[in-house]
C-alpha cells in the first residue's frame, strides 16, 4: 500500500493495539504480584518446612514449633462445617428452586441470601459468639447442660464455648450463602424439559428432584461444595471473634475440644517481632496453600470427569 | 385423593405392533364411515386462562377411544393449552386455571381432589423437543415402570424391550441399551420418548407437535409409528403441519383464537369443511 490508509482505519488499528497492551499489562501485574508473593514465601518458608514441623505442637522456640494442632483443628472445623453447610445448603436450594412458587416471601429470602454472601465474615463471628459460644446467655458456661461423657467424640455441652463445634458452625454460617447460591445455579442449569418429562410420567415433585434434577445437578453442586470448603479453611476473622485459641498444645478429641486453625496460627506467628517466627509463618502458609490447591484440584477434576451434557 | 377407575388396560403387556393386524376391524384411516367408537374424552364448556388472559372459550369436544385426533390451528389458538389440561401439566404453570368439564372415561380431570400423579401415569405425553433423560437408553424406558413399580409381573427387561419394539426403535438400539440416550439422533430420541411414555401403560397418549424438531425422514418414521400405535392407544396430537394432520389422524379439530371452529372426520374436514375459516386454513390461505 503506497497511498496512505484512511485515517479512521489507522486510528482503529492504534486503539486495537493499545487495548491489547493494556489488557496484557493488567494480566502481567496480577501475575507478577502473585509470583512475588509466592516466591518470597517459598524462600522464607521452605527452610522451616519439615516432617517435624507438621507433627509438633506450637512452641516458644521457633525452631521446635510445629503446626499439628492448627492442622488437625482445621480438619475438625472444616469437617463439621461440611456436615452442616452442605446438606442445609442443598436442601435450601432445592426448596427455593424446585418447590417454592414465585412469591414475595421467596424473593425476600432470595434477596437476603444474596446479601448474606456479601456480609463480612467477622459479622458472622459476632453472631456465632452470641448464639453458639454464649447461647444467648440463657445458660451460664460454668453450669452447662451436658450430653454424653468426655471420652466420646460426640461429647456436648451447651453453651458450646469456644470449642471445635462452635468453630465449625461459625464457618458453616459463613459458607452457607455461597453453598446455597452455587447449588441453586446448578439446579437452574438443569433443563426444564427434563422436569416436564418426569412429571408427565407421573413422578411426584420429590421423585422429579431425586431421580432427575439432583443427579443432573450433582457434579456442579459438588464443585460448589468444595469451593465453599476452601473458603471455610481460609477463614481467620470469625474464629478469632468467637475466641479460637492462638496457642493450643493438643489435637481435638471431641466436639468440645479447644482448637486453633491454620490461618489463626499464621496470624499469630506473622504478628510476632522475631524474624524466626516469620519463617515458620511462611512455612505454615505453604502448607495452607497446598491444602487449598488440593481442594481446588478436586473441584476441577469433578467438573471435568463427572459433568456430562444434559441435552444433546 | 381420587384415582381413576379404568378398565384394565395393557399396563402389563404393552402391545407389540404385530397385534395391529388383528384390529383391522377398526375403521380404516380416512374412511367416510362415521366411527362408532367408545368416547374416551368428553369436554364440556371448557374454558381456560393464564392469569387474566383467556386462551380457551367454551370448548365442547369428544374424542373417541383408539383413534388419532389432531388439533390444528394457528399459533396461540389454545390447542397446546387444551392438550396440557388433559394431563394437568398446566398445574405447574402459576396462574393457569380452567372451568368447565373434562371427562376421561367418565372421571372429571378438573376435580381439584384428583390424584394428578396417578392421572399422568395413565396419560402419556410426548413433547415438542425430544427430552430424553441424560441416562442410558434402558434407564430412560425403565424410568416410569420403576417409578410406579408396575413391572412385578413382567420382567423389567421384557417390558423395556416390548416398549422399544412398540416404538419401532428396538432393532436400532438393542445392542447399545446401556449407552447414553443423548447419543441417539433426534428422531430416535423422539421414538425413545414415545417408548418411555408407553412403558408406563397409558391408555391416552398426548403429543405436542412431536415432529416439529425433526427432519423429514424422522418425521415419516414417527408418523408411521403413530398410525401403528392407534390400534392400542387413544392419541391426541397437536400439529402445525396440515399434511401431517391429514396423514395420521382420524378426526381433526380446528381451533382459532381459543375457539373450536369445526371438528369432524379428517377427510371431511379437509375436503368439504363447513366453515369458511377452516377452509382458508387447511388450504393454506392464512395461518
Amino acid at each position: 500500500m503506497k497511498t496512505g490508509r484512511p485515517i479512521a482505519q489507522s486510528r482503529r488499528m492504534l486503539s486495537n493495539r493499545l487495548m491489547l497492551v493494556a489488557c496484557l499489562g493488567a494480566t502481567t501485574i496480577a501475575v507478577l504480584v502473585l509470583s512475588a508473593l509466592l516466591i518470597t514465601i517459598a524462600i522464607e518458608g521452605t527452610g522451616a518446612l519439615s516432617w517435624s514441623f507438621l507433627t509438633s505442637f506450637a512452641s516458644r522456640k521457633p525452631a521446635q514449633a510445629g503446626i499439628l494442632a492448627p492442622l488437625m483443628g482445621s480438619v475438625w472445623v472444616c469437617a463439621i462445617c461440611a456436615v452442616v453447610a452442605i446438606p442445609v445448603g442443598i436442601g435450601t436450594a432445592i426448596y427455593l428452586e424446585e418447590y417454592a412458587r414465585r412469591s414475595r416471601l421467596k424473593s425476600l429470602i432470595q434477596l437476603n441470601i444474596s446479601n448474606l454472601s456479601g456480609v463480612p465474615s467477622i459479622v458472622y463471628g459476632i453472631l456465632a459468639l452470641v448464639a453458639f459460644v454464649r447461647f444467648f446467655g440463657i445458660r451460664s458456661a460454668d453450669d452447662p447442660w451436658t450430653f454424653g461423657n468426655a471420652e466420646s467424640i460426640f461429647y456436648l455441652q451447651i453453651p458450646f464455648g469456644p470449642s471445635v463445634i462452635a468453630g465449625g458452625l461459625t464457618l458453616a454460617l459463613v459458607v452457607l450463602p455461597i453453598m446455597i447460591i452455587a447449588s441453586q445455579e446448578a439446579l437452574r442449569a438443569v433443563p426444564q424439559s427434563l422436569r416436564q418429562a418426569a412429571l408427565a410420567l407421573g413422578s411426584t415433585q420429590w421423585q422429579v428432584v431425586w431421580h432427575v434434577t439432583l443427579p443432573a445437578a450433582l457434579p456442579t453442586i459438588m464443585t460448589g461444595a468444595i469451593l465453599s470448603m476452601s473458603r471455610a479453611i481460609g477463614e481467620a476473622a470469625p474464629l478469632l471473634v468467637i475466641g479460637g485459641f492462638l496457642l493450643v498444645f493438643q489435637t481435638p478429641t471431641n466436639l468440645m475440644s479447644d482448637f486453633t486453625v491454620l490461618p489463626l496460627q499464621i496470624y499469630n506467628w506473622a504478628g510476632r517481632p522475631q524474624t524466626d517466627f516469620h519463617q515458620i509463618a511462611a512455612a505454615a502458609i505453604i502448607v495452607q496453600l497446598i491444602v487449598l490447591l488440593a481442594f481446588n484440584s478436586i473441584a476441577i477434576i469433578i467438573r471435568q470427569k463427572l459433568q456430562r451434557p444434559l441435552q444433546s | 385423593m381420587k384415582t381413576i377407575p379404568l378398565p384394565k388396560t395393557n399396563m402389563d403387556q404393552p402391545t407389540t405392533t404385530s397385534t395391529s393386524a388383528e384390529q383391522s376391524a377398526a375403521p380404516a384411516m380416512g374412511s367416510a364411515v362415521a366411527p362408532r367408537a367408545e368416547i374416551a374424552i368428553e369436554m364440556q364448556n371448557l374454558s381456560a386462562w393464564y392469569s387474566k388472559n383467556q386462551v380457551l372459550h367454551a370448548i365442547d369436544l369428544d374424542i373417541s377411544a383408539k383413534q388419532v385426533c389432531a388439533l390444528i390451528g394457528p399459533s396461540g389458538c389454545g390447542k397446546s393449552t387444551l392438550l396440557r389440561w388433559l394431563n394437568r401439566m398446566n398445574d405447574t404453570i402459576p396462574g393457569a386455571r380452567a372451568n368447565g368439564k373434562i371427562l376421561l372415561h367418565g372421571v372429571s380431570l378438573l376435580d381439584p381432589t384428583l390424584d394428578v400423579v396417578d392421572l399422568r401415569r395413565r396419560v402419556g405425553m410426548v413433547f415438542q423437543k425430544p427430552n430424553p433423560f441424560p441416562k442410558s437408553i434402558f434407564d430412560n424406558v425403565a424410568f416410569g415402570p420403576r417409578l410406579h413399580r408396575i413391572y412385578s409381573r413382567t420382567d423389567l427387561e421384557e417390558l423395556v424391550e416390548e416398549s422399544l419394539r412398540a416404538s419401532a426403535l428396538w432393532d436400532e438400539v438393542k445392542d447399545r441399551l446401556e449407552s447414553s440416550a443423548l447419543g441417539l439422533s433426534g428422531g430416535q430420541q423422539q421414538r425413545l420418548c414415545i417408548a418411555r411414555a408407553i412403558a408406563v401403560g397409558p391408555e391416552l397418549l398426548l403429543m405436542d407437535e412431536p415432529c416439529s424438531a425433526l427432519d423429514p425422514r424422522s418425521t415419516a418414521s414417527i408418523e408411521e409409528l403413530i398410525r401403528e400405535l392407534r390400534a392400542t392407544y387413544t392419541i391426541v396430537i397437536v400439529t402445525h403441519n396440515m399434511q401431517q394432520a391429514s396423514r395420521v389422524s382420524d378426526t381433526t379439530a380446528f381451533f382459532y383464537e381459543g375457539k373450536l371452529v369445526e371438528t369432524g372426520p379428517t377427510d371431511v374436514l379437509f375436503t368439504t369443511p363447513k366453515e369458511r375459516r377452516t377452509e382458508d386454513y387447511v388450504t393454506g390461505r392464512f395461518g
